[in-house]
């Protein structure tokens, strides 16, 4: 069953129950978005698609991407309220993450110049958790996860160590937003890496010196076993 | 831990997801902290990804990945306690045993943590071992605080 819903004064059928940020699509309006991907469930962390909903003589503001169209709503995605909100949701992140281009691309449009927050280490995650839901929704992998909580949140592999679900597809270098994750094969260490801006992820905390390894101590006292036992026989005969 | 025993908590909650926080707590309350095979074990039997258990696990701070003394230090540094003498009383227990704030003994006898506040304000400064409160723990009564604790820890082991 579609209902009507009206977008910026542009009146559209949806599915009952279509999320805002997908009617408004079907409208042919952009509401600007760090944290939503088509392919995946919406998790309104990004807070930058903040629109104004008036439904049933109430006025509200919510996130357009997990909020669902009902018949007779009104949306308006460019008031001065929301405009003022994203102003201020931009300032948060580039305050956090001053060198992100997306994050300066749509500052610039708002005309947002100075940043009074900024901060002395700065990181590139903005904590829109987009790589952890790929890898767990579409890829099905579950290597990557949010821990800890407040200024120390951060996307890890579970107990930071080296991941054995990862299949090493890449899918999180592709979602990410702000393009902190790198998929780097470098000469230093053996192995594949995988650099989330500053918050890094560190496969093997043992820079793969496997003898000193717990995991492995077991396999390599074994090898060494077999390779007295054949030095031994060798220098008897 | 046992698989054994890992198994009957997870019957115990019929497998449920949405228990998951009830099944980590019984963890914690046989080994003082979350072992990371435990976690993998149970994140292998309910079919719930480990990177959601670890996410939980470091959520909130109730939950341990390191492991804890068999009594835990639990120093309050609230605005009263501070006033009359927390932070000596801290002093003297770092010295006493031989650890910092967030450390554990290496007899695993003792973890020492610092708390904001515990609401029993009137008992100021508080110092709490294990699940029992001491009032007016200034730092010349924690030698005898420990003390006891120590004898007791010994004689039960």
């Amino acid at each position: 069953m579609k209902i009507p819903v009206i977008i910026d004064g542009q009146l559209v059928k949806v599915e009952k129950g279509t999320s805002v940020i997908k009617a408004a699509g079907i409208a042919g309006i952009t509401i600007p978005t760090l944290c939503y991907h088509d392919a995946l469930k919406p998790y309104g962390a990004c807070r930058i698609c903040m629109v104004e909903v008036i439904y049933q003589k109430q006025r509200r503001v919510v996130t357009a991407c997990n909020f669902p169209t009902e018949a007779g709503m009104e949306v308006h995605t460019d008031t001065a309220k929301v405009r003022e909100i994203r102003r201020m949701v931009i300032r948060l992140l580039l305050a956090r993450c001053p060198d992100v281009p997306i994050l300066k691309k749509l500052a610039q449009s708002m005309g947002i110049e100075d940043i009074k927050l900024k901060q002395k280490d700065e990181k590139e995650c903005i904590l829109c958790g987009l790589c952890v839901r790929f890898c767990d929704e579409v890829v099905g992998a579950n290597a990557i996860g949010l821990s800890n909580r407040g200024i120390e949140r951060e996307v890890t592999t579970p107990f930071k160590v080296l991941s054995g679900t990862c299949i090493g597809c890449g899918s999180c270098t592709y979602i990410c937003p702000t393009g902190c994750i790198e998929m780097v094969v470098d000469g230093e260490k053996t192995g594949m890496r995988m650099e989330m801006g500053n918050i890094s992820i560190d496969p093997c905390q043992d820079n793969y010196e496997c003898e000193t390894c717990d995991v492995d101590k077991e396999f390599m006292t074994t090898v060494k076993r077999v390779f007295a036992e054949f030095r031994n026989k060798y220098s008897s005969h | 831990m046992d698989a054994q025993v890992l198994d009957r908590i997870l019957d115990k909650y019929a497998y449920r997801h949405s228990d998951i926080i009830e099944i980590m707590q019984d963890v914690q309350r046989i080994e003082n902290y979350l072992p990371m095979e435990s976690l993998s074990y149970i994140s292998e039997r309910l079919e719930l990804n480990l990177a959601r258990i670890y996410d939980i696990a470091t959520f909130y701070k109730a939950f341990s990945l390191k492991p804890r003394g068999k009594h835990v230090i639990k120093v309050c540094c609230g605005t009263a306690c501070h006033l009359s003498g927390a932070s000596q009383s801290l002093d003297q227990i770092t010295r006493q045993l031989g650890i910092e704030e967030g450390e554990t003994t290496e007899d695993r006898m003792f973890s020492l943590e610092t708390v904001n506040c515990l609401g029993a304000c009137a008992l100021a400064p508080v110092v709490v071992i294990g699940a029992e409160y001491h009032d007016s723990a200034d730092a010349n009564k924690i030698d005898k605080l420990l003390s006891g604790y120590k004898v007791n820890g010994e004689s039960t082991d």
